[in-house]
């Protein structure tokens, strides 16, 4: 059982041109918590700093100010709690073209993470896991997409292996930053309900980044709107879809198509 | 893996991952990269095996500027030694130079272009700044320079001053193409599942960097041939071994050319003409794994789509 909690966080890039330099705030004062067992759904518009939040919860980069806490104690940045944590929190990519490496085989992509979160398991203790891993993303028959490169993946086929790779060190947490947003319409909607299953089955706790609103309504509990950096809007999903507050929310949700008919449009005809 | 032998499916999925894997490494085997591949060999097996058969390509005869016969193959020159058994010599020590000259640039190159890009931070701003002062100190003064000072000079010498001064190029472009690999997404997310940064240099970043290693390396060695073939001619080179510079530099000296002893002058110049254009082909062969662009749609690939002569016209007018 694991959550994750932001709290106050604040991220500020400073921009160098020449010998000038300006602060430029891509995240302001955030919180939200992650539970097990539960999705939230960050959207807003490009450039509002969701990303940004996934590389703070990835550590990737370092909050200029507030606290990110695991389980109500502070991120472990350096030794075997540090090493532990990247187990914990996993990420999808948005590209499943630049998130794999085009020199290694599928085998490999999935191996890394198991024998470095695992490193009692032994050759063939591991090949089970990455054929099992295979199998619930439905890359079958398994043993043959594990001998693959990506370039022989389709793109969709390619995001289940970034899936699978997600899940292979068992983590608590798993945040999915555009998750289908570069795959075909038609294959978006089986990578989504792959998602949602995965998650009730592991209980995760998910952070569904996107920009569409139909689906952050249709696979998640709570939607957090961010503007410029801050969350304007947050609430059970129907309620910030169905009855937006702020002038940003309204403006996005006139902007989208009907959530009901976009939704049976991506399940196809 | 047991399971190997027992699984067809998995036996035959291993079978065709094996060739695969080849593929992607090496270049694909064009005529270009056949043809300088196989003279690239020949000569270095004769820089390898040619030194041991001969006789001293010192020994001093009586019969000057004979041209070539039956005992000695490329004739002799005007003290009467064997140019055949020089070259052989000569061949050994242009490739020892070359070979050391390539090593020590890999070295130094990825050293210098790849770490410093991996780390960022203030290793990179000092590595940058480091090769960029190498970048600007003219290589050919500061050879003369050294060369000048130091009077007795060995190959080895030789190879280490023209290595210093030719590294930095490499590690530029090194460094370029790493800060670009380095923030891919595939090494963000060996960094999300916990690899460490050696790791990840050496096993995600490195590969990808291996034909563009290749080039380079490829370069500096025509580079470095060259270069000591034009310091050993200006009477810089090494002191009392034989490279193709040195022979270029005697035959000079003895009048070879006035004299019209080709047989002195031409066996050295032309071995450096064709090992240098036999890396030259090698390298285009690895340039066109770099830059597919460089591979595709060339005029001769199009006509092997058995395009008409209007469709190609067409299509260039396109490209242009
Ligand atoms: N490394 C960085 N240095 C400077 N500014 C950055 C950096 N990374 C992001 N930014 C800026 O921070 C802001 C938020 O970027 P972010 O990538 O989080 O947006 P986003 O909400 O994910 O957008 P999109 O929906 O297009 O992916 C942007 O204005 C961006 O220019
Ligand atoms: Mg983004």
């Amino acid at each position: 059982m694991t959550t994750l909690e932001l709290r106050d966080v604040v991220k500020e890039y400073r921009l160098r041109s020449g010998f000038r330099h300006s602060v430029l705030r891509a995240v302001d004062d955030v919180s939200f918590t992650l539970e097990p067992g539960r999705t939230t759904a960050l959207v807003g518009q490009s450039g509002s700093g969701k990303s940004t939040v996934a590389k703070l919860l990835l550590r990737l980069e370092r909050p200029t100010s507030g606290r990110i806490l695991l389980d109500g104690r502070d991120l472990p940045r350096r030794g075997a709690a540090g090493h532990a944590y990247r187990g914990i929190v996993q990420m999808v990519f948005q590209d499943p073209f630049a998130s794999l490496n085009p020199y290694h085989t599928v085998a490999h992509h999935l191996a890394r993470p198991v024998t470095l979160h695992h490193p009692e398991l032994g050759r063939t203790a591991v090949l089970d896991r990455i054929h099992e891993l295979l199998a619930r993303v439905r890359l079958d028959p398994v043993e043959e997409f594990a001998a693959r490169r990506p370039h022989e993946l389709s793109g969709g086929q390619r995001q289940r292996v970034a899936i699978a790779r997600a899940l292979a060190p068992g983590p608590g947490i798993l945040i999915a930053d555009e998750p289908v947003s570069m795959l075909d319409v038609s294959i978006r909607l089986g990578v989504l309900n792959l998602l949602a299953e995965l998650q009730r089955q592991e209980h995760l706790g998910v952070l569904y980044i996107t920009h569409d609103l139909a689906t952050a309504r249709h696979f998640s509990d709570e939607i957090l709107v961010m503007y410029r950096g801050s969350v304007v809007e947050r609430g059970p999903a129907d309620d910030v879809i169905l009855d937006p507050q702020h002038e940003y929310t309204k403006l996005l949700r006139a902007a989208a198509p009907d959530p009901e008919r976009r939704l049976r449009e991506l399940a196809g005809p | 893996m047991s399971t190997a032998t027992q699984d067809p499916a998995l036996a035959a999925a291993a079978a065709r991952s094996q060739p695969r894997r080849r593929r992607r490494t090496l270049p694909p085997m064009t005529p270009k990269l056949a043809v300088g591949l196989a003279i690239t060999i020949v000569i270095a097996g004769f820089g390898a095996v040619g030194p041991l058969l001969v006789g001293s390509p010192s020994e001093v005869r009586n019969i000057g500027m004979t041209p070539p016969s039956a005992e000695f193959w490329l004739g002799t020159t005007q003290t009467g030694q064997d140019v055949f058994a020089q070259l052989a010599h000569a061949t050994r020590g242009s490739l020892l130079i070359g070979l050391v000259v390539g090593i020590l640039t890999l070295l130094l190159s990825s050293f210098f272009g790849v770490v410093g890009a991996f780390a960022g931070g203030w290793t990179d701003e000092a590595f940058s700044l480091f090769t960029n002062v190498m970048l600007v100190i003219p290589g050919l003064p500061l050879v003369i320079v050294i060369s000048s000072y130091v009077t007795e000079k060995s190959v080895w010498m030789v190879a280490v001053v023209l290595a210093i001064t030719s590294w930095a190029g490499s590690a530029r472009v090194l460094r370029g193409f790493t800060l670009s690999v380095r923030n891919r997404d595939y090494v963000l997310a060996s960094r999300v599942s916990g690899e460490s940064s050696w790791r990840i240099l050496t096993v995600e970043i490195l590969p990808n960097l291996v034909p563009l290693l290749a080039s380079q390396v490829v370069f500096a060695v025509i580079f470095a041939i060259l270069g000591e073939a034009g310091l050993s001619f200006l009477g810089l080179g090494a002191t009392g071994s034989f490279t193709w510079g040195t022979m270029l530099y005697y035959a000079q000296n003895g009048l070879a050319l006035r004299l019209g002893a080709w047989w002195w002058f031409v066996p050295p110049g032309l071995m450096l003409a064709v090992f240098g254009a036999a890396l030259a082909l090698i390298n285009f062969a690895i340039d066109s794994i770099i830059n597919p662009k460089l591979r595709d749609g060339t005029r001769e690939q199009r006509k092997r789509w058995r395009m008409t002569k209007e469709q190609l016209r067409e299509s260039e007018e396109e490209v242009v």
